[in-house]
């Protein structure tokens, strides 16, 4: 590989772990409010959560200009109280792998949210537990297996996307040219197709490596799912 | 005589009208009747896991349910062992019994485990016990909850005979050893006979 593979690795792998970091808690309480909640706008809340999975990725990228540029409602508030800027920085990219990961995180977690038993939650409230107790001792570690899975998911997701990434932040070296904005570059450029033979095999592999590690993931926890 | 029980609720459940008004004093109280008439109902209310729509639901003196109160299931104190043991499958039997356990207690930990003999079972996960075992930790995860009352929820419907006659062992020295108050539901007249000190008979 060469040095400029090796950035592009390394700039996808930081963009995928942030994007499913700072999504997590997000696509954790969606996950809650969906499968717990009843309230009014429910519906509503499900359809906008699953609405990049659906929508062209152009367009999603586009929507992130117009809320996160430099003239966008949330872009121009993050820069001024949190310094953060979102165009053409890495940043941005990240921003663009956790919105387009989100309904899959969400709909692992939400699944399995959904299947915690709420009777064993009733029997830890009967032996004294109150709601955030019962929440952090049994719900939580119930549904660990679902969010271990919409980790990996969304993971993968993010360090494939594509459309919402270059046309929210560009195809910039070092910055923004994860893998799939890479292949696609070096797919312009004759001769380039060493290149995109080792990056696509580098794609293959981290995909396949997400893969299996949620299937170990789910083995190690999921029916048993020991936390004590 | 102080009641133990001193009961009078409403519920509507879909089609089904619940209403059930009783009181009794202490030892046992057998909740006594035929599948879907309101048992386990009854005993979700008076743990707080169900709201009733009207009445009171009052305990050994206090009231936990109506006149504007409104006890949450974790200030109850109740001791319910359900149906299925309810075991908390992501932990270990010692963890199950450890759950709601309150330093301080009338029962220390030691003395539940001997007084069920789960003393072997400790270590192990709730999946791998039998019927007989996992009703007799569940039993002790909610006398270790340091109860005021017991709800019992048919303890003994998923069991052999022999298993069912040890846990109805325990039962009676919870009867007449620890002197809690006891709601107990069961379809069977037999053990309703040998364990009731008095006997609800709940119709449709």
């Amino acid at each position: 590989m060469s040095p400029d593979d090796w950035q592009v690795v390394r700039l996808s792998l930081l963009v995928g772990i942030v994007a499913v970091a700072a999504a997590l808690p997000f696509a954790f309480a969606l996950a809650y409010a969906l499968a717990r909640g009843r309230f009014p706008g429910r519906v509503l809340l499900d359809a906008i959560v699953h609405l990049p999975l659906v929508l062209p990725p152009v367009v999603t990228g586009w929507l992130l200009l117009l809320a996160f540029g430099r003239q966008g409602a949330i872009g121009a508030w993050a820069e001024k109280w949190l310094g953060l800027t979102f165009m053409f920085r890495w940043t941005g990219a990240a921003l663009a792998a956790a919105v387009m990961a989100l309904p899959l995180m969400v709909r692992a977690m939400r699944l399995s949210i959904e299947a915690v038993d709420r009777r064993l939650e009733g029997a830890a409230r009967t032996l004294g537990a109150g709601p955030w107790r019962t929440f952090l001792t049994i719900t939580l570690p119930l549904s660990l297996p679902g969010v271990a899975a919409g980790l990996v998911l969304g993971f993968a997701r993010a360090i494939g996307e594509f459309g919402a990434t270059i046309s929210f932040v560009s195809n910039i070296p070092g910055e923004t040219r994860t893998l799939p904005l890479a292949i696609y570059t070096a797919l312009q450029i004759p001769g380039e197709e060493q290149a995109v033979l080792r990056l696509a095999l580098i794609s293959v592999a981290l995909s396949l490596g997400a893969l299996v590690a949620c299937e170990l993931l789910a083995r190690r926890m999921g029916r048993h799912a020991h936390v004590l | 005589m102080r009641m133990s029980f001193d009961i009078d609720v409403g519920k509507r459940l879909g089609e089904a009208e619940i209403g059930v008004t009783f009181q009794s004093g202490p030892g046992i109280t057998a909740l006594f009747g035929p599948s879907g008439v309101g048992k386990t109902s009854l005993l979700n209310m008076v743990a707080g896991l169900l709201h009733p729509d009207r009445g009171h639901i009052r305990v050994a003196g206090e009231t936990l349910f109506g006149e504007g109160a409104d006890c949450p299931p974790e200030r109850r104190r109740a001791g319910y062992v359900f149906q299925d043991g309810r075991l908390f499958p992501h932990m270990n039997v010692r963890s199950n019994l450890r759950y709601g356990m309150q330093e301080g207690g009338w029962m220390g930990f030691d003395e539940a485990v001997g007084f069920l003999g789960i003393a072997s079972l400790l270590g192990r996960w709730p999946r791998t016990l039998s019927g007989g075992e996992a009703q007799r930790v569940a039993i002790g995860r909610a006398l270790l909850s340091n109860p005021r009352f017991l709800l019992m929820d048919e303890p003994l419907a998923s069991l052999d005979s022999a298993r069912a006659d040890e846990i109805m062992g325990v039962i009676e020295r919870i009867r007449d050893e620890l002197g809690l108050p006891v709601l107990y539901v069961s379809h069977n007249r037999a053990e309703v006979h040998r364990l009731a000190t008095t006997v609800i008979e709940m119709r449709r």
